[in-house]
C-alpha cells in the first residue's frame, strides 16, 4: 500500500488501462475469428466450428492454444532481425490508439487533445510491419505482398484523413471525447454521409480486408506478406490485423455514429459503452459480410478508385464543409 | 505495354506453382516477371506424369477402363464414354437404346458437376470465398445421385463395351429429375452473387480476349472455344450416341474474354440440364447391355472417336493389330491445346490478370499430363 500511494495515481490509472486493454484486445481477437467463421459458415450454408464446445465456441481458445504451441520456424536465408521485429511491430502500435478511444462517457483512458492524430500515426506503422516483414522474409511472394501494402495504404490513408478533417471543421477539436460530445443531438453520418462512406470504404482498405485484401491476396502470392510466418509470428498479424479492424470501426462510431450516445441508460456514463460495442460491432459485423462476398479486386483498379474517385470526392466533400461551416 | 528499358534491366524469374493455390494441381507457370508485369509466362508439364497411354498398350482394352476416369477426374463419365464408343465402332458392337440414354443423362450430370466445381474454384481464384462452397452444395446432390447407379463418386467406371454395368431404377430418375428442378431455381442465386458482381465483371471483362483466329490455330476446344464466337461443339457438329435426338442449344460468346467463356459455361449447364430432362422424357425400356465376347478382338486398322467432354473435344485415336490389346492408343485432351495459348495471350499483363485467364481456361492438369 504504501509504494502505491507514492505513486501518481495518473500512471496507477495508465498501467490498469493499458493492462485492460491488451487482456480485451486478445479478447477481441478470439471473438472476431469465431465471428468470422461461424458468419463465414452461415453465408456458405453450413454450420461453421461445431466441435470444440456448445457449436464450436472454444474453437478459437484450442486454436489459440495450437498457435502458441507451434514452432516458429525461421527460414535460412530472410533477415532474421527484420524477420522477428516485424510481428511485433505489427502488434504493439495497435495498442496505442485504444488509449485514447472514448469507449463511454467516463470509460477512456487518456483523452487526448490530439487523439484523433495518434490514431492515424499509429495506424501509419503497421504499413512499417508488413513490408519489413514482406522485405526480411526474402521471397519473392511475400515482397510483393509488402510492396502492394505500402501502396495502398499511402492511397487510402489520404481520402481517410480527409473524411476526418470534414469532421473536425464541425467539432474543432481533435479530442475523440470533444467529438463524440458535440453529436449529442444528430449524427454526423447525417450531415457527412458521404466523408462516412469514403471513410468506411477506405477502413476496409486500410486494414487489408477482402475486397481490398491484396497483401495478402492468396490465389495470386499465396499468402502474401507473411507467406513465410508460422506460429506466434503469424498470429501476431493475424491479432494486429483483427484488432485494426476494431479500431477503425471505432473510430467510424466514434466520428459519424455518436460514439457512446443512445437511448438513456441507467448509469449512462458508464454504461454508454453497450451502445459504443452495438455500434462497433455492427460495422465489424457488416465488414465481415463484405469479404464473405465479394471477389477481390486488381490492383491498378485499387489504385484508381483511390486516386480517381474516393481522393477527388472527399476533397469535394471537405471544401463544401468548409464553405458551410464558416459561413 | 512498352517494354521500358527500366522493365527490362528488371527481369527477374518467379516459380508459380507446381505448388500454388491458383494452379489448380501440380502446374509450373514459370513467369518471367518485371514488377507485377508478367512478361513471358512459360507452363511447364510433366509433374503428374502416369504414362496412361503406355499402360493401354500392355492390357486388355477391358484393363484400361478405369484409367480413362482418372485423367480428368472432374468430368470422368465422358472419358468412359470416348472409349468404350471407340472400342464399340471398332469392334462392331451395337449398343441398345437405354444405355445410350442413360449415358446421356450420366455424361450430361457430370458436365454441369464439373461445370460447377469450375465456377466455384474460378471464383475462388478471382477472391470470392462463397461461390465455391454453393457450387460444391450443389454438385453434391449430383455426386449423390451418380454414386448410387455407378458406385463411386468421381472416378466412374459405369460404362462397359455394349453398353451399362448396370441399370437403373426409378429411384434414379425421380432423383435426377428433382435435382432437374432444383437447379433451375439455383441460376438465379448465382446470377445475384457472381454474374451481377461488378468487381467480378470488372475482373474477367476484356481480359485474355482469344480471338477466333487465334482460337483456330491453337485447336482451342469446348467452352473456351464458343467463347470465342465459334459455336463448334462435338454433340452437333459430329454427333454420337443419341444426341441428334434432343434439342438443345449450343451457346456462343462474343468476345472471347473470360467473362464470355464464363457465361458460356453457366449457359451450358441450362442446356445440360434441357438435355437431361429430354432424355428422362423418353427413357425406353429394354436390356442395358448387348452381349458381347468376353475377349474383344480388335481387327487390324486405325480408328478415331471424339465426344464433348465438359472441357472440350476428346478424342480417342486407336490403332489395332488384331489381338486383343491396343498397338497404340493416342488421347487427344483438350486441356493441353488450350493451355498452349497461354503464352501468346498473357504476355505483359499483370499478374491477377493471368489468375484470371488461367482459371477461366478450366483446366485440370492430370488431363494434360496423363
Amino acid at each position: 500500500m504504501e509504494t502505491i500511494s507514492i505513486l501518481p495515481p495518473e500512471l496507477i490509472r495508465m498501467f490498469i488501462a493499458v493492462i485492460v486493454i491488451i487482456t480485451f484486445l486478445f479478447l477481441n481477437g478470439i471473438m472476431m475469428g469465431y465471428a468470422e467463421r461461424k458468419i463465414a459458415g452461415h453465408v456458405q450454408r453450413r454450420p461453421g466450428p461445431m466441435e470444440v464446445g456448445f457449436h464450436g465456441i472454444l474453437q478459437m481458445i484450442v486454436d489459440g492454444v495450437k498457435l502458441l504451441a507451434k514452432e516458429l520456424i525461421i527460414p535460412i536465408n530472410v533477415d532474421r532481425n527484420l524477420f522477428r521485429i516485424a510481428p511485433l511491430l505489427s502488434f504493439t502500435p495497435v495498442i496505442l490508439p485504444l488509449l485514447v478511444i472514448p469507449f463511454s462517457e467516463k470509460l477512456q483512458a487518456r483523452d487526448l487533445n490530439l487523439g484523433l492524430l495518434l490514431i492515424v500515426t499509429m495506424g501509419s506503422i503497421n504499413v512499417m510491419a508488413l513490408l519489413v516483414g514482406g522485405w526480411g522474409s526474402n521471397n519473392k511472394y511475400s515482397m510483393f505482398g509488402a510492396m502492394r501494402a505500402v501502396a495502398q495504404c499511402i492511397a487510402y490513408e489520404i481520402p481517410i484523413l480527409l473524411s476526418m478533417l470534414a469532421v473536425i471543421l464541425m467539432t474543432n477539436t481533435f479530442s475523440l471525447k470533444g467529438i463524440v460530445g458535440a453529436q449529442e443531438n444528430i449524427w454526423f453520418i447525417v450531415l457527412q454521409p458521404i466523408a462516412f462512406l469514403i471513410y468506411i470504404i477506405s477502413g476496409v482498405a486500410e486494414t487489408n480486408r477482402a475486397p481490398f485484401d491484396l497483401p495478402e491476396a492468396e490465389s495470386e502470392l499465396t499468402a502474401g506478406f507473411h507467406t513465410e510466418y508460422s506460429g506466434m509470428g503469424f498470429s501476431l498479424f493475424f491479432l494486429a490485423e483483427y484488432t485494426n479492424m476494431f479500431i477503425v470501426a471505432s473510430v467510424a462510431t466514434v466520428l459519424f455514429l455518436g460514439g457512446w450516445h443512445g437511448p438513456p441508460l441507467p448509469y449512462g456514463e458508464y454504461l454508454g459503452i453497450v451502445w459504443f460495442f452495438l455500434k462497433v460491432y455492427f460495422l465489424l459485423f457488416l465488414m465481415i459480410m463484405v469479404r464473405w462476398t465479394y471477389p477481390r479486386v486488381r490492383f491498378d483498379q485499387l489504385m484508381n478508385f483511390a486516386w480517381k474517385y474516393l481522393i477527388p470526392f472527399a476533397l469535394v466533400n471537405l471544401f463544401i464543409t468548409a464553405v458551410v461551416v464558416k459561413l | 505495354m512498352l517494354k521500358t528499358d527500366f522493365q527490362e534491366q528488371n527481369r527477374f524469374f518467379l516459380n508459380m506453382g507446381p505448388q500454388h493455390p491458383s494452379t489448380h494441381g501440380v502446374l509450373l507457370v514459370l513467369l518471367e516477371m518485371s514488377g507485377e508485369y508478367v512478361l513471358d509466362p512459360q507452363p511447364v508439364l510433366g509433374y503428374i506424369h502416369r504414362m496412361h497411354e503406355k499402360m493401354a498398350e500392355s492390357r486388355p482394352v477391358m484393363g484400361f477402363m478405369p484409367n480413362t476416369a482418372r485423367m480428368d477426374y472432374v468430368c470422368a463419365l465422358p472419358y468412359n464414354h470416348g472409349y468404350v464408343a471407340l472400342i464399340e465402332r471398332k469392334a462392331g458392337i451395337e449398343v441398345p437404346p437405354r444405355a445410350e440414354y442413360i449415358r446421356v443423362i450420366t455424361s450430361e450430370l457430370n458436365r454441369i458437376a464439373s461445370h460447377l466445381l469450375w465456377l466455384g474454384a474460378y471464383l475462388l481464384d478471382l477472391g470470392a470465398f462463397t461461390p465455391i462452397l454453393y457450387g460444391f452444395d450443389d454438385r453434391e446432390h449430383i455426386l449423390d445421385i451418380l454414386e448410387n447407379i455407378t458406385g463411386s463418386r468421381l472416378t466412374y467406371c459405369y460404362y462397359r463395351f455394349g453398353g451399362l454395368s448396370r441399370d437403373v431404377d426409378d429411384k434414379f430418375v425421380e432423383a435426377t429429375r428433382t435435382f432437374v428442378k432444383r437447379m433451375r431455381k439455383r441460376f438465379d442465386i448465382y446470377k445475384k452473387l457472381v454474374t451481377d458482381n461488378i468487381i467480378f465483371i470488372k475482373r474477367t471483362e476484356d481480359i485474355g480476349v482469344v480471338s477466333p483466329d487465334m482460337a483456330r490455330r491453337y485447336g482451342i476446344t469446348g467452352p473456351n472455344l464458343r467463347g470465342s464466337g465459334i459455336a463448334y461443339d462435338v454433340r452437333k457438329n459430329e454427333p454420337y450416341s443419341v444426341y441428334p435426338e434432343f434439342d438443345f442449344e449450343v451457346p456462343v460468346g462474343k468476345n472471347g474474354d473470360c467473362l464470355d467463356r464464363y457465361m458460356v459455361r453457366v449457359r451450358e449447364m441450362e442446356q445440360s440440364l434441357r438435355i437431361i430432362e429430354q432424355a428422362l422424357d423418353r427413357l425406353p425400356d429394354g436390356p442395358v447391355k448387348a452381349k458381347v465376347p468376353k475377349k474383344i478382338k480388335l481387327p487390324p486398322g486405325d480408328c478415331n472417336f471424339a465426344v464433348e467432354a465438359a472441357r472440350g473435344e476428346l478424342s480417342y485415336y486407336l490403332i489395332a493389330d488384331g489381338t486383343d490389346k491396343p498397338y497404340r492408343l493416342k488421347i487427344r485432351v483438350p486441356s493441353f491445346s488450350n493451355l498452349s495459348c497461354l503464352q501468346e495471350l498473357s504476355s505483359g499483363i499483370l499478374l491477377p490478370d493471368l489468375v484470371s485467364i488461367l482459371g477461366s481456361f478450366d483446366l485440370v492438369i492430370p488431363e494434360i499430363d496423363r
